[in-house]
């Protein structure tokens, strides 16, 4: 009885080593194999086994040695450190659910993110800021199955006038934008409350009334970029689909008229007198077939 | 002797016809396009059906006006009087070859959103399979379907406003189940369920069946969004229906 048994175990063990071992062989392979993976940016070219060093000095006391946003400040972060191993990200210039471009990393690395601890890497050379973007890359085989989406277009940037802040004006109720950033934009819609991230976690909307900067750029052609793109992991759609290239200047410049900075677009609707968008109205035009605003429906208290 | 001979002759005629005539009718069937078999069957609930929260949709004057005689619950779990449960997914999960595990559906289905509900609530497709995503309300919706991060599907968000147009994709790779929402209604929730071969979904009474079916011992999965998942043997022959019920336990 004895000796088949402990010859089992042996057996067992011997399988089992064996078994580690070929595995543990594997994986540092594959991790060889991943650190070739490289990051194109205008002329630079970048390669992950080079970031090695700065990505564990700069980026994994949040994002983790594994890339899996574990890292030991996670803990204490809101929002939470990027989990590369997921190889979905926010900012970006391609289409929602598509991989960014090596060139949206890079400007996320370089700009860093607004309301985040993420801070801003420019004090790292151009050289280290696309070798850490590789690196980034080299935590998902994503990379090697999907190309990046193809980046939607941005016509140049029209003269902002009365009319097309006023089109913009109708484009934010149209599409509901009030919902979560609310009318005023004071990030209090109806839904505002009940947004969760992709991890369950509560979000808030942006709040255009105090913010200047919003979490990928500050320019109007960021500003575009993100309701067109989305925001992949939050509730922040993508508007593509339904929004017209050149509408879309529209809405930036309606939503900088919210903003509390001084701007040409801010002092165009005080000469305009714009009012904030109602609701109430935005109910109503469903059994009319034209989207008229109706003044006098403001006493009335519907109920459902 | 003579008066045998023809008895003889008869008898082996007549083997020789009944041989002829089972083989053209074998040749018959094989020639034939292969009519699969089907599954049918009952999904019961056993027990109380959890209770099932009422939806507000006060926030959304739109769709509280539609429901007003008969208000929402959530659909976690949907069974009838007679413990018939619906919205069940039913799948082969195992011994499927060939073509049959990489045919798709033609079947093309809707998936629409009216009155700030999913309809259907559960959809069951083939990986690649063409679906439209339809708003009906006249108010706005995101359609954020979110399948598991890192895997072959991937998480996309599209706001879909009163009356605009379809939205047609698939899906590139099997999972069970893809939790689709909307942010602007945290009440809103469905499963889109991706699965390889053919499938059927259980409708009001909890029943299903499943066409085109090849002839074949496969294991059958029942998968249900809150209670789980079942499994169990068959065997199809063709152009016959074979039988699977399964049992699901309530709280």
């Amino acid at each position: 009885m004895r000796t088949p048994q402990t010859i089992l175990i042996a057996c067992a063990m011997a399988v089992l080593a064996l078994a580690s071992t070929s595995s543990a062989q594997i994986t540092e392979y594959q991790e060889q194999q991943n650190l070739g993976v490289e990051a194109h940016v205008g002329r630079l070219t970048g390669h992950a086994k080079d970031a090695e060093i700065n990505y564990r000095r700069y980026c994994a006391g949040c994002h983790g040695n594994q890339g899996d946003g574990e890292g030991e400040n996670a803990m204490w972060l809101d929002p939470k450190p990027r989990n590369f191993t997921l190889a979905q990200f926010k900012c970006r210039s391609t289409p929602t659910g598509s991989l960014p471009t090596d060139a949206d990393l890079y400007d996320t690395v370089g700009r860093g993110v607004q309301s985040s601890n993420m801070p801003s890497w420019n004090p790292l050379s151009d050289q280290q800021r696309v070798d850490l973007v590789a690196y980034v890359k080299h935590f998902s085989d994503r990379w090697k199955t999907d190309k990046p989406g193809e980046a939607i277009p941005i016509p140049p940037e029209p003269a902002v006038n009365a009319e097309r802040i006023k089109s913009g004006q109708v484009l934010f109720q149209k599409l509901e934008c009030w919902k979560c950033h609310g009318v005023e934009g004071r990030a209090n819609g109806p839904s505002a409350d009940t947004l969760t991230d992709d991890q369950n976690r509560p979000i808030k909307p942006f709040n255009f009334h105090d913010q200047t900067k919003f979490k990928c750029g500050t320019a109007d052609s960021d500003l575009y970029r993100i309701f067109m793109t989305g925001l992949d992991g939050t509730p922040m759609p993508s508007f593509a689909d339904n929004v017209k290239p050149d509408e879309a200047w529209d809405l930036v410049f309606y939503l900088r008229t919210l903003q509390p900075q001084h701007s040409k677009e801010k002092e165009i609707a005080e000469q305009l007198g714009l009012k904030p968008i109602n609701p109430n109205a935005a109910v109503a035009p469903a059994e009319a077939p034209a989207p008229a605003p109706a003044p006098a429906q403001n006493n009335e208290n519907k109920p459902q | 002797m003579p008066s045998r001979n023809p008895n003889l002759v008869i008898t082996i005629f007549c083997v020789l016809l009944i041989a002829a005539a089972a083989i053209i009718s074998q040749r018959r069937v094989k020639a034939a396009p292969p009519s699969g078999g089907s599954i049918t069957g009952s999904i019961k609930l056993e027990g109380t059906p959890p209770h099932q929260r009422p939806i507000d949709m006060s926030k959304e004057p739109a769709c509280a006006a539609v429901h007003k005689a008969s208000p929402v619950t959530a659909e976690t779990v949907v069974a009838g009087a007679d413990g018939g449960l619906k919205n069940v997914v039913i799948y082969i999960s195992d011994g499927l070859t060939g073509s049959a595990a990489t045919e798709v559906s033609p079947e093309n289905p809707t998936w629409d959103q009216k009155g700030c509900q999913y309809i259907p609530h559960v959809m069951a497709l083939n990986p690649n399979e063409q679906f439209k995503v339809i708003n009906s309300d006249p108010t706005s919706h995101n359609i954020h379907p979110t399948p598991a991060p890192g895997g072959p599907n991937h998480e996309w968000n599209k706001s879909q406003p009163a009356g605009s147009p379809p939205i047609t994709t698939s899906w590139q790779a099997p999972e069970v189940a893809i939790h689709v929402k909307c942010n602007i209604h945290p009440w809103m929730s469905g499963y889109m369920v991706v699965v390889k071969g053919p499938y059927g979904v259980s409708g009001d009474k909890g029943s299903f069946k499943i066409e085109n079916v090849p002839p074949g011992s496969y294991t059958l999965t029942a998968w249900q969004e809150s209670l789980g998942t079942q499994t169990q043997k068959i065997t199809v022959a063709a152009g016959k229906p074979a039988t699977a019920n399964f049992t699901f336990k309530g709280k």
